[in-house]
């Protein structure tokens, strides 16, 4: 099958799939609404010449308390819900990005040697993901956090990709596995194609379909577990917003009836990452090999 | 098979060493747990003394060496907080973890499997719908959210289940267990939901995906045409086969289980292991952490060799490799 005719079939399910359209559209508006806060928020949560205390715990909008400008009420700093959300999901979707794209890259290239070279560079590789796996990325992202005492950002992705890239490697590791078998690889072997080549030009683009879900399956779990880190207290440093920590927050007012601090940062978090798991579905039904070889 | 074992066990003891290694060098150079010890204001003597009575004065090996030692002999040094055996300390709430997390296990398990078998045979029926509805949506909410919202639901807003703690225990030789009593049961059903929603989630999509793999296999055709009845088709010759990488995940993914019952264990103050690491990273009591990482890793290493060996046992041609 030619790659345009992959592409077109490709759009045609997707179009005739509405729970992966309905996915692909609250992902994009939430891209939107994060790459475009400072356009569409009414204030700006972390700077604090916006900040007046005067307004902290006011409910949402439409009950008797409420205040414009905070549809959605504040917290206890006089954040407004709504804003804070809209810049928490930019935490969110950054973390989610920049893991997706370090851990992946670097899991792809692990995956490709191991499985082109096979030999001690497989097994050192794979024991090595076996291990990380079995102690898993979650476990291992908050231990490292919690003992180094995070800080930044940067050490959360840092911190996410020590285990996260196993995934990428072993999916990986197995597609090239398949496709080193077929004859066009012996036959670009057979002119003569050095090893960067062949790995480059022939193995990669073949074998990469199958890393395509693994990444939007890994978008999901890693927001889900920036949240959970920030949440716990180990995460993004206080300075920074993000929806884990507005729920930790909103904890502490569970009994003050002041529900709004939890319900609207958790909706939007839950809201994220189905999105990102219908899109995923779809996906992996559409490049799953053993499905396409029964249509 | 006893090469293999041997093999797999000497693995073990490497990661181990690896993870011991890691975690010396780490809480080496990074923070100093003197000051936190001898407090911000002590003076320059009595930091000395701090140090000469933790044995920080030594070189780092020398220090690594007495570590691995006193580790084998069991002996994982002395909270910084609380001034008892690390590893006593943590011991003791085990039994708290160990109910929380298996009822979340089996839970999850059951009601997984069994709903991930109902979904496959008829994956298009109204009901089986709403089931994979209801699975996108375990698979979606967060650990902590999700105990954060029950917790909202069950105990402040309808008030019919306590929201923290472990309630009444009773002790049974060396164990306190929460199980004798409706207390004590009451307290457990919250955290336990919360800790075996995610889990239930995976394995019921799991389930079903291997469930639907499996059905459309030639010998369960065979089994069909056979005249065999339904149950046996499906539980005799579909469920088996398909449970073997359901199983597998579930036994290689323990780290996860221990994450989420650190997680959960924290929203709920369940007096257990996670409860106390949580604590112990605020407190930056070293020992604690240690002994917890090492104890977790063992777990881990212990659960990694028996799903390795039980599937060498199921299928002879891994064995050989």
């Amino acid at each position: 099958m030619s790659k345009r005719r992959i592409k077109s079939r490709m759009l045609h399910s997707f179009l005739h799939d509405p729970s992966a359209i309905v996915g692909f559209v609250i992902l994009v508006l939430f891209i939107a609404a994060a790459l475009l806060a400072p356009l569409i928020t009414p204030q700006n949560p972390y700077d604090l010449e916006t900040l007046t205390l005067e307004h902290f715990l006011t409910p949402p909008i439409w009950m008797e308390a409420g205040q414009a400008p905070y549809l959605l009420g504040t917290d206890d700093q006089g954040r407004g819900i709504f804003s804070t959300i809209i810049y928490g999901c930019r935490t969110s979707l950054f973390v989610g990005f920049s893991v997706v794209l370090i851990a992946g890259t670097f899991g792809v290239i692990m995956g490709l040697l191991a499985g082109y070279y096979g030999g001690w560079i497989d097994a050192v590789t794979m024991r090595l993901a076996d291990t990380l796996f079995s102690f898993s990325t979650t476990l291992l992202a908050f231990l490292f956090l919690g003992i180094s005492g995070g800080g930044s950002i940067l050490i959360v992705i840092l911190a996410i990709c020590i285990a996260g890239w196993v995934r990428y490697a072993r999916t990986m590791r197995g597609s090239v596995l398949e496709v080193k078998e077929n004859a066009y690889i012996m036959a670009a072997k057979s002119t003569g194609a050095g090893d960067f080549r062949l790995l480059v030009h022939h193995l990669l683009p073949n074998a990469i379909p199958p890393i395509f879900v693994v990444l939007a399956i890994d978008l999901a779990v890693v927001i889900m577990l920036e949240a959970t880190l920030s949440f716990l207290g180990v995460g993004v440093p206080l300075t920074e917003p993000s929806l884990g920590m507005m729920i930790s927050i909103g904890k502490n007012y569970i009994y003050a009836g002041m529900w709004w601090m939890i319900v609207f940062p958790g909706a939007a978090l839950i809201l994220l990452v189905i999105g990102i798991n219908l899109f995923a579905d779809w996906l992996r039904e559409e490049l799953n090999p053993k499905i396409q070889r029964k249509a | 098979m006893a090469a293999y074992i041997a093999r797999r066990l000497i693995q073990g003891i490497v990661v181990l060493l690896v993870a011991s290694l890691l975690c010396f060098i780490v809480f080496r150079f990074m923070g100093d747990p003197v000051i936190t010890l001898a407090g911000r204001y002590a003076t320059f003597d009595q930091m000395e003394e701090v140090r000469r009575s933790l044995g920080l004065d030594k070189p780092v090996y020398v220090q690594y060496f007495r570590f691995l030692g006193n580790v084998a002999q069991g002996n994982f040094g002395i909270s910084y907080v609380t001034r008892v055996p690390a590893l006593g300390l943590i011991l003791e709430r085990f039994p708290a973890t160990f109910e929380l997390a298996s009822t979340a296990v089996i839970l999850s398990f059951v009601f997984g499997v069994a709903l991930g078998v109902l979904v496959a045979l008829k994956p298009y029926a109204v009901r089986n719908r709403l089931i994979m509805a209801g699975s996108l949506g375990g698979i979606s909410i967060p650990t902590f959210l999700m105990g954060i919202l029950l917790i909202m639901v069950f105990a402040v807003y309808l008030g019919i289940l306590p929201p923290f703690g472990r309630g009444e225990t009773t002790q049974v030789g060396f164990w306190r267990t929460g199980f004798l009593n409706i207390n004590g049961i009451r307290h457990l059903i919250l955290p336990a939901m919360t800790l075996a929603m995610y889990q239930l989630a995976v394995l019921l999509r799991l389930t079903r995906a291997g469930m639907r793999e499996v059905l459309t296999e030639e010998y369960i055709k065979t089994a069909w045409a056979k005249g065999l009845p339904p149950r046996k088709v499906i539980f005799k010759h579909a469920l088996r086969n398909a449970l073997i990488p359901v199983i597998t995940i579930t036994g290689l993914q323990f780290g996860e289980l221990i994450a989420f019952s650190i997680i959960t264990e924290t929203i709920f103050q369940w007096p257990g292991m996670g409860n106390l690491l949580l604590t112990s990273i605020r407190e930056n009591d070293q020992p604690v952490i240690v002994t917890y990482i090492m104890l977790a890793a063992v777990v881990i290493i212990t659960m990694n060799i028996i799903v390795d060996i039980l599937y060498a046992v199921i299928n002879p041609k891994i064995r050989y490799e």
